[in-house]
């Protein structure tokens, strides 16, 4: 995750002379080039497979006759090169295969499953950078204090730790033992399927239907996940902010503010903490992409139906097109994130023109 | 013992060192002294030798044998004769986790080899030559990088097939690429510098100068970005684990613990609770340590 973030949040290089269509049509270049390498990559995964996928689908004892001909159907007694012009032409077409187990469509799967883990993320994140960036410039104003070591070692321990191992003390402790939230799944089961799917985020949904009551049983059951996953970007958020916070506090026009009376929360919230916002909208992005990565063992974790639960799921029983796909969308995800944290950049950073 | 060791402090902190080698410990005593300043840093240390005493000796340590099954004494809860208890097959937890320290410590050790290595060459290569080198293995790299790491490593597994070989594998696929970019920005501030300049003048060869003498000159930076990455390792090992990719049962893999753990939690909390909390110890410790090491060679804090 770090290493993303430098990425992103880079000096911008500056070469004098340079035309600013260029500069755009050098990064699309660069975007395209490396959705290429992706596919390319995930290609490549697909076909590293050591099962042959033949005998995956026609089982062991099959004859020879039957063999070649889905050998022949799945397309691979084509050229490798062949394969790969197949596969990327039915990319293109937003064709991802289909699963092995059911033969329905790997896009309208995830497609069904997307919007549980969006919305997880959605409440994550909310939490994260909300308590995140306060703990961080809180932090870096009490630089070397005791406040910024407790930070700092709330930070530490959230890298620390396992997400699935919390997760699952936090599932004994707070509904089986106390009873404060609910368990595994998205809402209590008898109140699975009672509002209308309208945007297939069930906090929305119940609330246009105005169903308090599943709304509340969906909070239950989303607090704890999200609390979980969001203790891990709280860690990170905070550290991210805190030495933002403190490049802007050792600057010369921090210290004329402060001489010329500015109360400090002015100082810390109007001069200095303005000029990190938009790092900030970058970390917060590229964290919140880096919940994809959380959701996968979490989701197992809580049963919850979606992006992650479907890609381990596959895992286990080898469906090379889903996990192909998955990671493929993962890729992409994060290109864009980064892609749209480097405009942001360009739009509101006034110094980049 | 007392003017020996004075002689010691002596000849490494004095102002003119008579030798690259005298610098170079005078180096390692300077960022070494301020390490042993920091007391998480040392908390850290302190908990890694632990864990490597522990991988060592555990065939003396552990009470139990990780893989001896008791079927009459299935998930007892922490006494005084299993300490952490059993799990559902009557296995000794305490006995489980020392053992699997072993597994721990040599994923860690075993990704730092293969990793170092790939990424100083890649990165010297590509900020040494420049040009459509650069270019090439830079996107390359930028490509892994735009990838959470576990799942990178969950989609090799896959592909690979589950075992503790294939997992440690996939680790290191995804764990070059930031060493690669950290080697190629030093190789870059390095390549226009003079000595470089003189050895090329001799008529060293590219390849000669950059395994000989760029390469060298990026290895403290890379062995620090190492310790950074450990704990990031260890949890990714763990995942793999608990999501049954990574060593295959009956090892005593803490991520695979956690993962049975899981099914019994209601009941009998101790069996997976336990082994969670050996992975957050250690990569904790792995994060102090790599911090302090951080803070121990920042310069700005001069």
């Amino acid at each position: 995750m770090v290493n993303q973030v430098e990425a992103a949040v880079r000096t911008p290089r500056r070469r004098p002379g340079l035309r600013k269509y260029r500069r755009f049509g050098g990064s699309l270049f660069s975007v395209v080039t490396t959705l290429f390498l992706l596919v390319l990559l995930t290609f490549v995964i697909g076909r590293l497979m050591p099962v042959d996928p033949v005998i995956a689908v026609v089982g062991p004892d099959a004859d020879r006759a039957t063999y070649l001909k889905v050998r022949q159907e799945l397309g691979l007694d084509l050229p490798v090169l062949q394969q790969f012009w197949i596969f990327f032409k039915n990319l293109l077409h937003g064709d991802f295969g289909s699963t092995l187990l059911t033969g329905r469509p790997v896009m309208d799967d995830i497609a069904r499953v997307l919007p549980a883990t969006v919305e997880l993320a959605t409440v994550t994140i909310i939490l994260g950078a909300g308590i995140g960036i306060p703990l961080g410039v809180y932090a870096a104003v009490n630089r070397g204090r005791f406040a910024d070591h407790a930070v700092r070692l709330i930070a530490l321990l959230g890298h620390s730790t396992p997400i699935f191992w919390i997760g699952m003390v936090g599932l004994m402790l707070f509904y089986a033992k106390l009873g404060w939230v609910g368990g595994s799944g998205r809402v209590d089961l008898f109140y699975e399927d009672i509002v209308p799917n309208v945007t297939g985020f069930l906090l929305i949904d119940a609330l246009l239907a105005g169903d308090m009551d599943v709304f509340w049983s969906a909070v239950s059951h989303i607090i704890l996940p999200a609390s979980v996953l969001a203790y891990a970007s709280i860690a990170y958020i905070s550290r991210i902010t805190r030495s933002f916070m403190l490049e802007q506090l050792s600057q010369e026009y921090v210290t004329t503010a402060r001489a010329k009376g500015v109360p400090r929360r002015g100082v810390i919230w109007r001069h200095a903490f303005k000029n990190i916002r938009v790092q900030l909208v970058t970390v917060v992005a590229l964290s919140y992409g880096g919940m994809l990565e959380g959701a996968v063992l979490i989701e197992t974790v809580f049963g919850w139906p979606g992006f992650g639960q479907y890609l381990t799921n596959a895992l286990v029983i080898g469906d090379m097109n889903v996990v192909v796909a998955c990671t493929l969308i993962i890729g992409c995800v994060f290109i864009a994130l980064n892609v749209i944290s480097d405009l942001l950049y360009k739009i509101f950073d006034p110094r980049i023109q | 013992m007392s003017t020996d060791s004075k002689g010691l402090t002596a000849w490494l902190t004095t102002e003119e060192p008579s030798s690259a080698s005298h610098a170079a410990f005078q180096n390692v005593w300077h960022v070494w002294t301020r390490l042993a300043s920091n007391p998480l840093g040392i908390a850290g240390l302190i908990i890694i030798l632990l864990l490597v005493f522990i991988a060592i000796f555990v065939p003396w340590l552990a009470p139990y044998s990780p893989f001896e099954q008791n079927l009459r004494e299935t998930l007892v809860a922490p006494n005084s004769q299993h300490l952490l208890g059993t799990d559902e097959l009557g296995r000794d937890i305490l006995s489980r986790i020392l053992w699997g320290s072993r597994i721990t410590l040599s994923i860690v050790a075993i990704v730092s080899v293969i990793v170092a290595p790939i990424g100083l060459i890649v990165g010297c290569l590509a900020g040494y030559y420049g040009g459509w080198l650069d270019t090439v293995l830079m996107r390359i790299t930028e490509l892994f990088l735009s990838f959470p790491s576990l799942i990178l490593a969950l989609a090799f597994v896959a592909a690979l097939g589950p075992s503790l070989n294939n997992a440690i594998i996939a680790i290191a696929l995804t764990q070059w690429p930031p060493i690669a970019r950290l080697a190629r920005a030093e190789s870059l501030s390095l390549r226009n510098r003079d000595h470089i300049s003189a050895v090329r003048l001799m008529g060293a060869s590219n390849l000669r100068i950059v395994l000989s003498h760029i390469a060298p000159l990026c290895v403290p930076s890379v062995i620090v970005r190492i310790t950074l990455n450990m704990a990031g390792i260890i949890l990714t090992a763990a995942g793999l684990g608990f999501l049954g990719l990574g060593a295959q049962p009956p090892s005593p893999e803490w991520g695979a613990m956690v993962s049975t753990g899981r099914r019994f939690m209601l009941d009998s909390w101790w069996v997976g609770t336990m082994p969670g909390l050996s992975i957050l110890t250690v990569s904790l410790a792995f994060n102090l340590v790599g911090d302090a090491l951080r803070d121990a060679l920042d310069p700005r804090q001069e």
